[in-house]
């Protein structure tokens, strides 16, 4: 079953490398929304944010406190599920 | 029932409970004992990832490093949850795939090179094995608060526990009792929190309460805070003030070393398959949230009843009077952790008030002299004390606290029967089975990793009992090894080409710079007086030696990168090693070698 659905996809053009290179692309969009929550927003681009007020405070001191972690959560959550769905796409998946 | 008695039940209750779970989950086989037989559900081992994680540092520092810092603090609570993304995209699922027993397996086998898995156990145990001491450390001062016997006694008694279900149950004993105490420790960190936050701001959730308005004053809860701790002379809670780059390297650093942490890496090794592991990250930040998204809460919500206790008429009012911190019962808590030593008072200007306020800022000096102050009375609050003290600071029932002490004590013991894992596991499979007797039944090393589990148990208490009088300072040391060579040996295996002379040379540059520069800020071995810099004017601009491990790993891949370009490609077998590491196809063979 899975080798019938791996040699399908090899058939359309899919192979190891194009599976690994959809998965570097998203790696990299993803680490580029965790360092922009965490140091962005957090750290670097708290000033920007100041205006923008949070329960006494400002966004940036929310995104350092929680935001940032909410962020790391949801992309852990997206790429697993993203990548279980390129693994089916490219006929990798596990038997 | 007096307070002992109720944290001798909880206490008790908890231990009880870790025990049978150990009965139960006896490893048969070597499988069993590294990776629990692979058979962990990913729900299951995010749990036992979670408290595996959250050490006594978690549970009772944290809080109290960002309540008396605010803002700047926020350091931890990015870098030690920002760590399980790179886990989760760059490390677990192809070390899962890999499907081997421990981390320096992996890099042995991927650049093909005993030198380089030698490197890798050995910053495996250094980092370990100081990360342990800590942990041992935290037992013996929860004993000895909450069961008033002596640290000594209590450290052994803790000993005695890891021993019984660790070295039995191996990597399945302790993934079972790692989730009952994630279920302890969890109830025991919120409950009080939303009491707390409950009384403060009328949110039951503390997260959000955080963000809410405090019900006295009718302002939101963090502007009060930051009016009421800059009308004392301490920096605004939630402003920034130290040095941004240096923020920046630290948070990196702790990521970096979060994600190259043996104990953790390990647990991936638990679950079933390829996307078991990748959920299972995602699982173990969720229980991990938990905690972290309350942590911040605590240390707020703390700090301002804390000021507000000393401070009952207002910050510009009376202070509070020494008859009624030895009168009123809301004040008993500071008469329990006076006795400890971790909390003192002294009133210096003999008015019968303990004044605390920030008597370096001059317009406090101002102040004091035309109200005739003599300096902080406040004398010694140890930060350490907050999450424990924090029931009672907020009057909250004695069963609360029996919870908490039984709290604190599972973050401790579970962080330490993880660490203990790693350095069984590394002395059996790395040095026994790897190095030195290749032969060796399954048998063998499976006594040979009981008997590396007890040794390492042992010489764990003995510096528990006699701490190096660094063990506060050898943190910075486990996270920048971890940050300096582990991970990056381990990314670079992976995701990139580089060959044995590359990792070797790199994870040697990395762990060399990055140790020489903790011993020149901390002191050489972290003797007294042997540092030439200190961290408040450290060696390379603001980089503190605490930052450097997200240096320390620049380094390796930088020079890694660099020698393998000069030397030889890495052979074909190598190439289809990593080919076959990055897709899941195939995982399930590996459950069975």
């Amino acid at each position: 079953m899975a080798d019938q659905t791996s040699q399908k996809a090899q058939a359309a053009g899919k192979s190891d490398a194009g599976y690994w290179a959809a998965n570097v692309r998203i790696i990299l969009v993803s680490l580029v929304i965790w360092a922009l929550c965490s140091f962005g927003f957090g750290i670097l681009l708290r000033p920007m944010l100041s205006g923008i007020p949070v329960g006494g405070t400002d966004l940036g001191f929310w995104f350092a406190q929680q935001g940032s972690i909410l962020v790391f959560l949801a992309l852990i959550f997206f790429y697993a599920w993203r990548m279980n769905k390129l693994d089916r796409e490219f006929g990798v998946e596990e038997e | 029932m007096d307070q002992f008695t109720i944290n001798l039940l909880f206490v008790g209750a908890s231990f009880a409970l870790y025990i049978g779970i150990a009965i139960w989950a006896r490893a048969g086989s070597t499988s069993e004992f590294y990776a629990a037989g692979r058979g962990v559900h990913p729900v299951t081992n995010g749990m036992a990832t979670a408290a595996d994680w959250m050490s006594a540092a978690s549970f009772i520092s944290m809080a109290g490093l960002i309540a008396f810092t605010g803002y700047d603090n926020s350091t931890f609570l990015m870098g030690w949850t920002g760590g399980y993304v790179l886990l989760a995209l760059l490390l677990a699922p192809y070390l899962r795939k890999f499907g081997k027993y421990t981390v320096s397996e992996f890099i042995g086998d991927r650049f093909y090179s005993p030198t380089a898995r030698l490197v890798a156990v050995i910053s495996l145990l250094v980092a370990s094995i100081t990360y342990v001491i800590g942990q041992m450390t935290g037992v013996g001062v929860a004993f000895g608060r909450f069961l008033e016997v002596s640290n000594e006694v209590g450290l052994l008694i803790g000993a005695v526990v890891v021993f019984a279900y660790a070295v039995f149950g191996g990597m399945k004993g302790v993934t079972y009792t790692q989730v009952a105490q994630y279920v302890v420790l969890i109830m025991a960190y919120t409950i009080p929190a939303v009491f707390i936050s409950l009384q403060l701001t009328g949110n039951p959730i503390p997260g959000l309460g955080l963000f809410g308005t405090d019900l006295e004053s009718g302002l939101p809860l963090l502007q009060k805070l930051d009016q009421i701790v800059a009308e004392l002379g301490f920096r605004e809670y939630t402003m920034h003030h130290g040095d941004t780059f240096n923020m920046v390297l630290f948070t990196l650093s702790l990521m970096i070393g979060t994600a190259g942490l043996p104990h953790v890496i390990m647990r991936f090794f638990t679950v079933p398959r390829v996307a078991d592991a990748r959920w299972s990250a995602g699982w173990a930040l969720v229980f991990i949230a938990l905690l972290y998204l309350t942590a911040p809460a605590v240390g707020a919500m703390a700090r301002l009843n804390i000021t507000e206790q000393f401070w009952p008429n207002g910050t510009s009012g009376e202070a509070v009077s020494v008859e009624q911190i030895a009168t009123d019962p809301a004040y008993d808590w500071m008469q329990t952790w006076q006795q400890t030593g971790l909390l003192g008072w002294e009133d210096k200007n003999g008015d019968g008030r303990i004044q605390y306020y920030n008597d370096a800022s001059p317009a406090m000096q101002e102040r004091a002299a035309t109200e005739g102050w003599e300096g902080n009375e406040l004398t010694n609050f140890n930060q350490d004390i907050l999450v424990l003290a924090n029931p009672e600071i907020a009057n909250l029932p004695g069963w609360v606290i029996g919870l908490v002490a039984a709290g604190g004590l599972a973050a401790a013991l579970s962080t330490a029967a993880g660490l203990l894992l790693a350095i069984s596991s590394a002395v059996s499979h790395d040095l026994i089975k790897g190095q030195w007797n290749p032969g060796i039944s399954e048998k063998g090393e499976l006594l040979s990793a009981r008997i590396a589990m007890a040794v390492a148990i042992v010489v764990a208490t003995y510096l528990g009992l006699n701490p190096p009088g660094f063990a506060a300072q050898t943190v910075a040391l486990a996270f920048g090894l971890a940050a300096a060579s582990i991970f990056p040996a381990l990314m670079m295996g992976i995701f990139t080409k580089v060959n044995n002379y590359g990792a070797v040379a790199g994870m040697l540059a990395g762990l060399i710079v990055t140790v020489i520069y903790i011993f020149l800020h901390k002191g050489w071995f972290f003797i007294p007086d042997t540092n030439s810099f200190t961290d408040a004017d450290p060696l390379l601009g603001t980089i503190k030696s605490t930052s450097f491990g997200a240096v320390g790993a620049l380094i390796n891949f930088a020079v890694a990168f660099t020698v393998s370009k000069m030397t030889a490609a890495i052979p074909q077998e190598i190439e289809e090693l990593v080919e076959s590491v990055r897709v899941p196809r195939g995982a399930g063979v590996a459950q069975d070698h």
